[in-house]
């Protein structure tokens, strides 16, 4: 498999469990570990379906869950007393963790806030460092794709297991034809994007192929609210001979092969 | 020299001066011409070009005075100077961030904060030159411990680090110290060359 997508876009473990404790509307504080770790792993695994190269640090976070969810089965020390563990929660060391990321995570948003020189204002001869989205919008964290993509795939008939055509379709396929559409529409709807998608391989290759635009930057993901439609738009206008050498960035081998 | 005259001189210099100008620069090219007049006479310049007409702004940043366009102009000087987007990402602004509030710190304390590898970022972060190695820490291995630069503070509109809005406390959560035995890395050209 020879696409794959640098795992910086995905900011971490951390970001990860800290999105699924807002889905969940629980507390940091008081995580309902079974739930969070099932979640948790079942959000590995789409990325591993999606050949996404899941970082090692994903991997010793699910351990750590598990771990934790094993130590919260333990019956609670009824003899009390002479145990060391006593009252220690098997949760604290990791709320420590999340609530610490967080603090940075916030203060990470209040510097975004801020007047960015060459994004809000300029000093003579500045050039632009950021290109802000429609007002209003504001772009898609991959945690909400994956949970989009999560809906179109489950949307699938069930019985399409005895699919036998092999079907050839390639990340780059789908990338122009991706291209083709904004280039007509201006913007498309993430799921009319795979409307026409008729098996699990297709929807997957589709959103692939939509990660490396966004990687590159010729398209842009935007949402102008929270669990909003999510739109496709395109970020730049792009000649034949700038897209041709975002195409070739890219193997044109079918996907799996 | 009559104080309109001066004022009118530190307009020209903030005019084409690089980057923030210091009062003390001011006062270097303004021989004879003390601080204090230096310092009222750029309230007097920040306070005027606060009226709506006027496109500039004159801000303190990174220890200095600078000249920069208004914020509600944002989109017509984006207009007219089109160029590329080089967005900052999440995993950029989290690292900065981090770096900023808990300087100086090493690769590996960032990681254990962020839980993710930061090899990446931390070498674009130093491309960009917002962030330098000061020091290096007196533990086995010697990292370099990173810490902003004025590049930073002007990115982000601040006078100085105090500047930076204090930590939220989400919760009663008690950071680890970081330990301040350091070794002194002296100045930044030398590091370029280690």
């Amino acid at each position: 498999m020879s696409t794959r997508v640098e795992t910086e876009i995905f900011e971490g473990p951390l970001d990860l469990l800290l999105h699924l404790i807002k889905r969940n509307e629980v507390s940091i504080t008081d995580i309902p570990i079974a739930t969070i770790t099932e979640q948790y792993l079942a959000t590995l695994d789409l990325l591993q379906s999606l050949s996404l190269d899941v970082a090692g640090e994903f991997l010793v976070m699910a351990s750590t869950l598990i771990h934790i969810k094993s130590r919260m089965l333990l019956p609670a020390d009824d003899d009390g007393g002479d145990d060391e563990d006593e009252g220690i929660d098997p949760r604290d060391e990791l709320v420590r963790r999340l609530l610490e990321y967080q603090r940075y995570k916030e203060a990470a948003q209040d510097l975004d806030q801020r007047e960015v020189l060459s994004r809000d204002v300029f000093t003579r001869s500045a050039a632009p460092i950021e290109e802000a989205g429609p007002r209003g919008f504001r772009e898609v964290s991959v945690f909400e794709l994956l949970a989009a993509l999560k809906r179109i795939i489950d949307r699938l008939p069930k019985d399409t297991f005895h699919e036998v055509t092999l079907e050839k379709i390639t990340v780059r396929e789908k990338m122009t034809h991706l291209l083709d559409v904004l280039r007509n529409q201006g913007s498309v709807l993430f799921e009319n994007l795979f409307a026409a998608a008729s098996s699990r391989m297709e929807i997957i290759v589709t959103f692939l192929a939509m990660l490396e635009l966004v990687k590159v930057r010729a398209i842009r993901i935007v949402q102008d609210e929270m669990a909003g439609p999510i739109t496709i738009e395109a970020a730049a206008v792009m000649d034949s001979a700038g897209e041709q050498a975002v195409l070739e960035q890219v193997e044109d081998e079918p996907y799996g092969a | 020299m009559e104080r309109e005259e001066v004022k009118s001189v530190l307009e020209s210099l903030l005019f084409v001066a690089d980057g923030p100008l210091t009062v003390q620069r001011f006062a270097e090219v303004l021989e004879g011409v003390d601080k204090e007049t230096i310092y009222a006479l750029l309230q007097e310049m920040q306070s005027e070009l606060e009226a709506p007409s006027r496109g500039l702004q004159l801000v303190e940043v990174a220890g200095g005075y600078q000249l920069r366009t208004a914020k509600v102009n944002a989109d017509w000087v984006k207009k007219f100077l089109g160029g590329r987007p080089a967005r900052m990402g999440r995993a950029t602004l989290e690292t900065l961030a981090i770096i900023a509030y808990r300087q100086p710190i090493t690769k590996a304390e960032i990681e254990s904060i962020r839980g993710v590898d930061v090899d990446g970022v931390i070498t674009t972060l130093l491309e960009r030159n917002l962030i330098r190695a000061v020091a290096r820490k007196d533990v086995p291995g010697r990292p370099f411990l990173y810490g902003t630069t004025a590049e930073f503070l002007q990115l982000f509109n601040l006078k100085d680090l105090t500047e930076l809005p204090t930590l939220k406390e989400t919760d009663e959560i008690s950071l680890p110290e970081i330990s301040r035995d350091v070794i002194p890395l002296g100045q930044p050209e030398e590091i370029e060359a280690l």
